[in-house]
C-alpha cells in the first residue's frame, strides 16, 4: 500500500515537473516549397536560440491556404505570395495586425545540364528544347512570375506548347533535375549554395522583368496562445534569420 | 456547371481508361490462364509481382517512372534510340503508367475465373479434339464472362481514379495528361470550390453507378481476393 502510494507521488510529481519547469513548446508550421532550405535552417537555430522547437510541413501556398479554411493545425504561415495570407486574414484565421512579409523571391531559368543555360538567357529564343517546366501559375506565385517574364519576352507562344507544370515549385524542380524536362523556372533558393548556382547551370532573371514575389507570413488564430508560434514569428525578423534568408538569394522586404 | 477545361479532363480521362482496359485485358488474360493452370515455382513469384500495385503507394510506382522514362533511364534511353522521344509528360506514358498501376485489378477476377474451371471440361473439350485455342474461345471464354466482365470494369475504374502517378509523371499538360483526378485537386488548391464540386460530384455519381451495376445486375461482387 504504502509502495503504491509513494509511487503515485512519484508520478504526479514527474508530471508537475513536466508541466512547470520545462517551458519549451512546440508549433506547427506550413512553409511554401520554394523556402524549404532556408526555413529548415531557421527552425534549427531558432530551436538553440529559444528552446521552442518548430514542426515544418511543406507544399503549396494555395493547398495549405484550403486546408487552413478547412480546420487544418497549422498556428504559422510562410506562404510564397501576399494574396493567401490576405484571403486568410479576410476570412478570420488571421490574428490581425500579424501579417508581414518575410523575404522577396528571386526566379531562375535553371537547367540541370552543365553549361545548358547560358549567361544571358538566350536559351529560351534560340533552344529547341521540348519541355519547359514551370509551377502551375494558377497555384504557384514563382509559375506566375515566370509566366509574366515570358510574356513580357514576347516568348510565350512560343512556350507555352512546351510547359510541363509542376504542382509546386518543388516538383517543377523535380522534373528538372531528372532530366525529363531540359530547363525550367524554380525559385533561386532552390539551387543556390555559398552565393552562386551549385549544379547544372542557371540564369537568374533580374527581379524588374517580372512581378515581384512578395512572400508573407502570418500567426494563424490556431497559434495565437502558443507561445511557440509567436517567438517564432519574432525571430523571422532576427538578424540571424536574415542573414539565412539572403545566404539563400532572397531580397529582403524594406 | 462544367467549363469546356473540366470537360476536356473527363474525355482525356475516358480515352485513357478505354485504352488502359483494353490493353488490360489484352496482356491480363495470358498471364491470368497461366497463373491459374500452372504448377511452375515461379507463380508465386509472378502472382506477388502481378499484386505488387495493390500494396504499393503509387509514389513508388511515379518516382521509378520518372526515372525510367527520363533521358538517363533505361527506357527514355531505349525510346530516345527508337526516335520516339521520352515517355513522360506524354499520353502513351500515361497509358503505360496506367496498365501497371491497374493490373492486379484485371489479372485477379480473371485469375479466378479461370481456376473455377473444372481440368476435366478442359480434358472433355480435348478428347473431343477441340484444338487449345478452340477450347478457350468455345469453353473457357463463355464459362468467364462474368470474371471478363469484373476485370473490365475494376480495371476502368481503377484507372479513372489513378492519382498519386499521374500527378508525378503527367506535367499536368491540357489535353495530354491532365486527368480529371487532377483536375480536382487543382480546382481545391485554386480555391474554385464550386467547380471542383461538379466534377467531384460527376466522378462520385460515375463510380457508384458501376458498382451498383456490378452488384445488383450482375450480382458479382468485384473482390480482389487473396489467391491461393
Amino acid at each position: 500500500m504504502t509502495l503504491k502510494i509513494s509511487r503515485l507521488a512519484l508520478i504526479a510529481f514527474g508530471l508537475i515537473l513536466n508541466s512547470s519547469m520545462v517551458r519549451a513548446d512546440s508549433t506547427l508550421v506550413a512553409v511554401a516549397s520554394n523556402f524549404t532550405k532556408p526555413m529548415t535552417e531557421i527552425a534549427e537555430s531558432f530551436e538553440q536560440a529559444t528552446g521552442h522547437s518548430a514542426k515544418l510541413s511543406f507544399g503549396s501556398t494555395g493547398k495549405f491556404v484550403s486546408q487552413i479554411q478547412n480546420g487544418g493545425p497549422f498556428e504559422v504561415l510562410l506562404a510564397a505570395d501576399e494574396t493567401g495570407p490576405a484571403l486568410l486574414e479576410k476570412e478570420g484565421f488571421v490574428v490581425s495586425g500579424t501579417r508581414n512579409t518575410y523575404a522577396i523571391g528571386k526566379l531562375v531559368l535553371w537547367s540541370a545540364t552543365p553549361g545548358y543555360v547560358d549567361a544571358e538567357g538566350k536559351i529560351l529564343k534560340t533552344g529547341s528544347f521540348k519541355h519547359i517546366s514551370l509551377a502551375d501559375p494558377k497555384l504557384a506565385p514563382y509559375g506566375a512570375a515566370a509566366v509574366d517574364y515570358l510574356t513580357k519576352q514576347g516568348l510565350l507562344e512560343k512556350t507555352q506548347p512546351l510547359m510541363v507544370l509542376g504542382e509546386n515549385i518543388s516538383q517543377t524542380q523535380q522534373f528538372i533535375s531528372t532530366g525529363n524536362a531540359e530547363l525550367g523556372f524554380i525559385a533561386l533558393s532552390q539551387v543556390i549554395e555559398n552565393g552562386k548556382i551549385a549544379s547544372g547551370s542557371g540564369y537568374i532573371i533580374p527581379t524588374h522583368e517580372y512581378a515581384t514575389i512578395r512572400q508573407g507570413t502570418a500567426l494563424l488564430k490556431n497559434g495565437a496562445e502558443n507561445p511557440a508560434a509567436i517567438a517564432l514569428l519574432a525571430y523571422l525578423k532576427s538578424a540571424p534569420a536574415l542573414a539565412i534568408i539572403e545566404k539563400y538569394g532572397y531580397d529582403l522586404a524594406k | 456547371m462544367l467549363s469546356p477545361a473540366d470537360l476536356d479532363t473527363l474525355w482525356l480521362t475516358f480515352k485513357v481508361a478505354s485504352l488502359s482496359t483494353f490493353l488490360l485485358l489484352l496482356i491480363g488474360t495470358p498471364i491470368a490462364w497461366w497463373l491459374a493452370r500452372t504448377q511452375s515455382p515461379a507463380k508465386g513469384f509472378i502472382n506477388a509481382l502481378v499484386s505488387l500495385p495493390l500494396v504499393l503507394p503509387p509514389t513508388v510506382l511515379g518516382f521509378y517512372l520518372l526515372i525510367l522514362m527520363g533521358p538517363n533511364g533505361a527506357l527514355g534511353k531505349l525510346t530516345n534510340a527508337l526516335d520516339l522521344g521520352a515517355l513522360s509528360f506524354t499520353f502513351t506514358g500515361l497509358v503505360i503508367a496506367s496498365v501497371l498501376y491497374s493490373i492486379p485489378f484485371v489479372v485477379q477476377p480473371l485469375q479466378s475465373a479461370f481456376n473455377s474451371i473444372a481440368q476435366q471440361t478442359l480434358e472433355a473439350a480435348a478428347t473431343l479434339r477441340a484444338s487449345p485455342l478452340n477450347t478457350f474461345l468455345s469453353v473457357v471464354l463463355p464459362l468467364s464472362k462474368s470474371g471478363f466482365l469484373t476485370a473490365g470494369i475494376l480495371g476502368f475504374t481503377h484507372t479513372v481514379g489513378e492519382f498519386g502517378v499521374v500527378l508525378m509523371i503527367g506535367g499536368n499538360i491540357p489535353d495530354k495528361t491532365r486527368v480529371v483526378s487532377v483536375q480536382i485537386y487543382n480546382h481545391v488548391e485554386a480555391l474554385e470550390y464550386t467547380q471542383a464540386h461538379w466534377l467531384a460530384g460527376c466522378l462520385l455519381a460515375f463510380s457508384f453507378s458501376v458498382l451498383l451495376v456490378l452488384y445488383t445486375v450482375l450480382k458479382t461482387p468485384p473482390q480482389v481476393q487473396q489467391l491461393k
